[in-house]
Formats: C-alpha cells, sequence, structure tokens
C-alpha cells in the first residue's frame, strides 16, 4: 500500500526524518511510536505532503506521491489529529461532510454517508447531527474526528496521538473502536503515538523512532523477542516482557483441542488474561468458549507459559 | 427589615439630580426669535395646575420603583413611563408657550428638562444592563422606541418644539445632508474594508510585517481629524490640478474626496488590528484539520479561519461604523456635508437649536448601529472562549 523509499526531512541543518525506508501492508495497522522529538509526526505528515521530504519518494500503491496535487491526494486519506481539529464554527453533520463536499458528492449521498458513520461510532444521529464540538463530551469530539476522517471512505488513513487527549477509560474504548472500524471498513491506518502499550495493542506492525531513524520495526511480537536495539528494549521494558508477548495472542489462537477441568475463558481473551485467571483461581487449565459459548479447545498453564517465552 | 429599606444608591443620585432639575432649573426656555437669550419657566409655569402636579405626583412614583425597588423589569417600566410623561410635558410647555401662527418665536426644553431626561434615561439604561435582554429582545426594544419616536414625529407632537421649527424651515436639506453622512460614514467604511482585508490577512501571515503596518496605522490614529483634513487638502488639490481626470471625478481639495480619505485612513487601524486578533484567535487544530483534509489555502481562509474570525473582525467594524458617523460630522468643515453642516452653522449663527438639530440625529444613529451591530455579533458568536 505505501511504500517509503530512503526518506530524509531537514530543516536547515538539523535531520528531523533520517533515510527512512518502510513498507506499510493493505489493511493493517502500522504504529509509528517514539518520544517526542523522534520525527515520527514528521514521517507521517510527509505521507499526506503536509510536510514535502527533502530526499526519496513515497509511492501511494505504487504511484509516486509528489507527482499528485496535495490537496486532491489529501482528499484522498484520512487524517486525524491529537485534540481532534474539528471546526467549531460547524454542526457534527457539516464537520463529516467537509471532504464530501470538496469532492463535490450530492447532497443525499453525502447525508446517507454522515449517517452511517455516526451510527458505526455510537453516535446516535438524531441526537448528535444537529450538535455543535463544544456541546459534546472529549471522547465524542475524538470519534467525531474519526468519522470525519472516514467520510469519503478513504482507503488509507493518518492518525496523529489520536487519543493523546483522553483520559485512559475512554482512551481503551476508542482503541477498542478503532480495531472494530478498522475490521469493518477494511481501512489501511498509520498511527503515531509516544505510547508504547498502544503501540503494541493496536499495532499489526510497530516501527520504533528515535532522532529521525527506525530503529526496529517488525511485528510486536519480534520486537518483544529480539529487541534489535538497546534503546528498543529499553523502550519496551524488559521486567514484564513475558506479559505484554502473552497479551499478544488469544485464547483461540492458542487453544488445543479438548476441554479441561478449570474456568471457562472466551476465545477474545489474551492469554496475558487467561494465566491471570487460572492463577487466580487456582486452576491447571481452562475451557476456551467462543462467541456462541460453545467449547472450541482447552489451555493449560503449561502451554500459556510456553508462549511467553523469548524463543 | 432595614436591609430592604436602604435605598438603591443609583436610584439615589438620580432622584437628587431629578429633584435638582424640577425645582432648581428651567425646564422650558422661551425666546422671542431664535438668537437671543431666552426667558426660563419652571414646570408649574408652562403645565396647568392638574398637569404639572399629575406629572409630579407620576415622576415621584418612578423615584421610589428606582429607589427601593430591585425588580428590573418594573424599573424599565417605570423609567420608559418617566421618561414619555417627560416627553409630553416638553411638547404641551412648547405648544402653551408658542402664540399662535407666530414663526419667529423659539421654545427650547430648558437644562431642567434636559438633567430630567438624562436622569431618567441612566435608570432605564441601568435597568436594561440588569435585566440580560437577548440579542434578539435588545433589537425589539429598539425598534419600539424607533416606532414611538417615528410615531411622535409624524403625529407632529413636537412641532413647536425649537429644534423641530429649525427642521421645518430646513426639512428638505435635512433629508439631503442625512444621506450625505451616511454615505460618508459607510462609502469610507466599505473602501476600508477592501483595502484592510488584504492587509489584515497578510499581517496575520506574515509576522514581521504585523508590527511595522500596525505601528504606521496607528501613527495614522493618532493625528488629529482636523489636521488629516487640512494634510488632505493639499495633495488633493494639488491631483485635482495635475489631471483632468481626477478633477472630473469630483476630487477636489476641499468637499468629499479629503473627508472619504481621512475616514478611510481612520477606518483601516481597528479594522486591521481587529482581523489580525479574530484570524489569531482560530484554533490552530482547525487549520491543520483543515489543510490535511485537502482544503486550498483559499478554502481555509474562506470557510475556516474567515468564519471563526468574524465576531472579532465585525467588532472592529462596529468600532469603524460609530466612528465614523461622529467624525463626518467634523468633515462639514471642509464642505464635506452632512449633519455636521448644521452643527457648524448653528454655531456660526449662535442658534443652539439648530446645532442639536445636526447633534441629536448622530448620537441617536451611532446609538442604533450599536445596538444592531452588538446583537448580530453575539448572534452569529457560538463559538465559546
Amino acid at each position: 500500500m505505501i511504500t517509503i523509499d530512503h526518506v530524509s526531512k531537514q530543516y536547515g541543518a538539523t535531520t528531523v526524518v533520517d533515510d527512512v525506508s518502510m513498507h506499510i501492508e493493505r489493511n493493517s495497522i502500522c504504529v509509528i511510536v517514539g518520544s517526542s522529538g523522534s520525527g515520527k509526526t514528521t514521517l507521517l505528515r510527509m505521507i499526506n505532503r503536509l510536510v514535502e521530504p527533502s530526499r526519496g519518494r513515497i509511492l501511494i500503491d505504487g504511484k509516486d506521491a509528489a507527482l499528485e496535487p496535495p490537496h486532491l491526494l489529501r482528499r484522498r486519506i484520512g487524517y486525524v489529529i491529537q485534540g481532534h481539529g474539528l471546526f467549531p464554527h460547524r454542526s457534527v453533520a457539516d464537520n463529516i461532510a467537509t471532504v464530501p463536499r470538496l469532492l463535490g458528492w450530492d447532497a443525499t449521498r453525502i447525508a446517507a454517508r454522515v449517517t452511517t458513520l455516526l451510527e458505526a461510532l455510537d453516535l446516535e444521529p438524531a441526537n448528535f447531527a444537529h450538535k455543535f464540538p463544544h456541546q459534546l463530551s472529549g471522547g465524542q469530539q475524538q470519534r467525531v474526528g474519526v468519522a470525519r476522517a472516514l467520510a469519503a471512505e478513504p482507503a488509507l488513513l493518518l492518525m496523529d496521538e489520536p487519543f493523546g487527549a483522553l483520559d485512559p477509560i475512554i482512551r481503551n474504548k476508542a482503541q477498542d473502536d478503532l480495531l472494530a472500524i478498522q475490521r469493518k471498513f477494511g481501512t489501511t491506518v498509520v498511527l503515531v503515538t509516544h505510547d508504547i502499550d498502544e503501540a503494541f495493542r493496536l499495532g499489526d506492525r510497530v516501527a520504533v523512532m528515535s532522532a529521525g531513524r527506525v530503529l526496529q520495526s517488525g511485528r510486536p511480537a519480534e520486537l518483544l523477542r529480539a529487541p534489535a536495539d538497546p534503546l528498543v528494549a529499553r523502550m519496551i521494558g524488559t521486567s514484564d516482557r513475558a506479559l505484554r508477548l502473552l497479551s499478544l495472542t488469544t485464547a483461540g489462537e492458542a487453544a488445543l483441542a479438548g476441554t479441561a477441568a478449570g474456568p471457562e475463558v472466551a476465545a477474545s481473551a489474551s492469554l496475558r488474561e487467561v494465566l491471570s485467571e487460572l492463577v487466580w483461581r487456582g486452576a491447571e487449565g481452562a475451557t476456551v468458549l467462543d462467541a456462541a459459548g460453545q467449547p472450541v479447545g482447552q489451555l493449560s498453564v503449561a502451554v500459556i507459559l510456553a508462549r511467553g517465552r523469548s524463543a | 427589615m432595614l436591609q430592604r429599606l436602604r435605598p438603591d444608591r443609583l436610584g439615589l443620585m438620580l432622584t437628587g439630580s431629578g429633584l435638582v432639575a424640577l425645582l432648581w432649573l428651567p425646564f422650558a426656555v422661551f425666546k422671542s426669535n431664535r438668537i437671543v437669550p431666552g426667558v426660563p419657566h419652571a414646570l408649574l409655569e408652562v403645565l396647568t395646575t392638574p398637569a404639572a402636579l399629575a406629572c409630579l405626583a407620576a415622576w415621584i412614583l418612578v423615584a421610589a420603583v428606582a429607589l427601593w425597588s430591585r425588580h428590573a423589569g418594573l424599573r424599565l417600566g417605570a423609567a420608559l413611563l418617566g421618561i414619555i410623561l417627560a416627553a409630553w410635558a416638553i411638547a404641551a410647555a412648547c405648544n402653551a408657550l408658542t402664540p399662535a401662527g407666530n414663526p419667529v418665536v423659539r421654545v427650547a426644553p430648558g437644562s431642567g428638562f434636559w438633567l430630567l431626561l438624562v436622569s431618567l434615561a441612566l435608570v432605564a439604561t441601568d435597568a436594561v444592563t440588569r435585566l440580560q435582554p437577548r440579542p434578539a429582545q435588545r433589537v425589539l426594544l429598539l425598534a419600539l422606541v424607533v416606532a414611538a419616536l417615528s410615531g411622535a414625529f409624524a403625529l407632529g407632537l413636537f412641532d413647536n418644539l425649537s429644534m423641530m421649527r429649525e427642521y421645518a424651515v430646513n426639512a428638505e436639506r435635512f433629508g439631503r445632508e442625512l444621506r450625505t453622512h451616511l454615505l460618508l460614514a459607510l462609502g469610507s467604511l466599505a473602501a476600508a474594508l477592501l483595502v484592510a482585508t488584504p492587509i489584515g490577512i497578510l499581517c496575520h501571515r506574515v509576522p514581521w510585517l504585523r508590527a511595522g503596518i500596525l505601528g504606521a496605522l496607528n501613527f495614522i490614529q493618532t493625528i488629529p481629524a482636523i489636521a488629516l483634513f487640512g494634510i488632505l487638502m493639499v495633495p488633493l488639490a494639488a491631483l485635482a490640478a495635475a489631471s483632468p481626470t481626477a478633477a472630473a471625478l469630483g476630487i477636489q481639495g476641499i468637499g468629499a474626496a479629503p473627508a472619504v480619505v481621512a475616514l478611510f485612513l481612520y477606518s483601516l487601524l481597528p479594522i486591521v488590528a481587529n482581523m489580525v486578533t479574530g484570524l489569531g484567535r482560530v484554533s490552530p487544530g482547525a487549520v491543520l484539520a483543515a489543510r490535511g483534509m485537502g482544503m486550498t489555502a483559499g478554502q481555509i481562509l474562506a470557510r475556516v479561519e474567515l468564519p471563526l474570525a468574524l465576531p472579532v473582525i465585525l467588532t472592529g467594524i462596529r468600532i469603524v461604523l460609530v466612528q465614523n458617523i461622529g467624525l463626518v460630522a467634523i468633515a462639514a468643515l471642509i464642505g464635506a456635508g452632512g449633519l455636521g453642516a448644521f452643527i457648524f452653522q448653528g454655531i456660526g449663527q449662535a442658534a443652539i437649536d439648530l446645532v442639536l438639530l445636526g447633534t441629536l440625529p448622530i448620537i441617536a444613529i451611532s446609538f442604533g448601529v450599536a445596538v444592531l451591530l452588538d446583537a448580530f455579533i453575539e448572534t452569529i458568536d457560538r463559538v465559546p472562549r
């Protein structure tokens, strides 16, 4: 979907992004994680050309992004920023309709799309469409920001610290919503964050950036098992990396055939959650149930522990 | 209990001034012609005794409300009743003092009437402030006042008032000068808007230009109006002499041209400054999001920045309009016309009624424009600060 090919950005003598190459798969979530000043936001903004690269090129669907007028390119790419950036003088419906209007959609199509998106984001259309941003809670504003970014059915969604302004409980909900929406619409997502937990939770792939360079990029499990750089290891934290690893696999994925004498757990629960449950109950094994409540297999403590080993 | 009996401070002060007005100052002044010093008359001398006593009783009632009532609606109602009575009393006094069919005699409101009117108007203004009316209610109140005044003038209630006698003599010219006045004020505003808008946007975009441009406009603002009119006479006269086209367009050293140019120059600072403030107030997140969604620079300006800055920009326009309506009066000095012409003619002839004929409409128009624009700004300003 996106190929970042030896891209650098310099402001005067300062190099903000230093020779970054990356490939982002279609229908995946790629999280770029790094501390402030690592160049992650600049890298993201070079994808929709809010920032022009000093060197290198960015290919979207095999086409060089630099060849298209920037404003037309941006209309095809969803963009969500921290603190939502909603237009305070426009209603929720008008905010969401921004890009479809720029693209000249007819009013019926826009209205239908606004309703679809509000429903997808748990915002009752009759209740929210005519409200203004200042009448919404922080979590609702953030959801409207996501709905607005998805309005013109973009294949690619860029998110810059989208959940940074939310409190922890609402942030968890917003992350779950993003995963659900990404699955529903099949959007490719590139998300920038400084929160390593968020990166592991959301990312199919995680790229760790520092001082303008990508230190390591790969599946979360790869980063945990084999951090390529001392800084990556430090960022991930070594004290609970086994538990982090367990949290990346669901019970359904790890289950073996049969049933166990212990408690019943949901297939969607992570191995970390299952292990915690087993420790709490003092049980040796658990039966895994699917969403319909039917047993699909079993897990033992030994099997779970094996999954958390470094190799 | 004692707390309840303690009188309202503003009410106490205004009751005091009202008493002074009625007891010691002349209510109406009789002049056998427009320029001789007048003979003062008290209220009891110009009204029939029952009418005068009825008026006094009503004003005492108003004073009682102003002193002891905390109900803003009641205070407003009482003050308006007092004002209507004062207007009726002065009209009746003029009718009583004016001999039938004598066009030379002038009966003017005395200082007592003016002080009473100001005291009552202050009670009314204070009550409106306490009521905190919504924009639509303020506009409605203004419309009612305008309708009442228009009705009174149309019915000829004030025809024997000295100022209205001056109006009767000058009716046709008054209409012409009023139009000129509004044209000069609005025309210079329109020209300033055309020029100040791009300057304001430029100042917002290019920070290093801002201090210089605002400094220059600030400097213009410090030049007294009279001096600026004088300064402009020289280049405009030279331009008219050098270019027949300019002269054909009506450009000359005196008259409307220097007036419009001066008002235009004075208008620039409030508009540019408020534009810079207003655009600076726009949330950077909204602008970044607009760019990120693919709006062009023009679309961002027209659909995000200007709408969000509009309340502050309109505040600048309100300042300019009220300022211009006042300044046009001085432009009459250099032959630009407008209501100021009556003021300076009145000063020259020592005819105070003519001065009032020019002054009072200017005050009324400024006030009305301010109320209307304030209400409009408050209505569109949805964004909480």
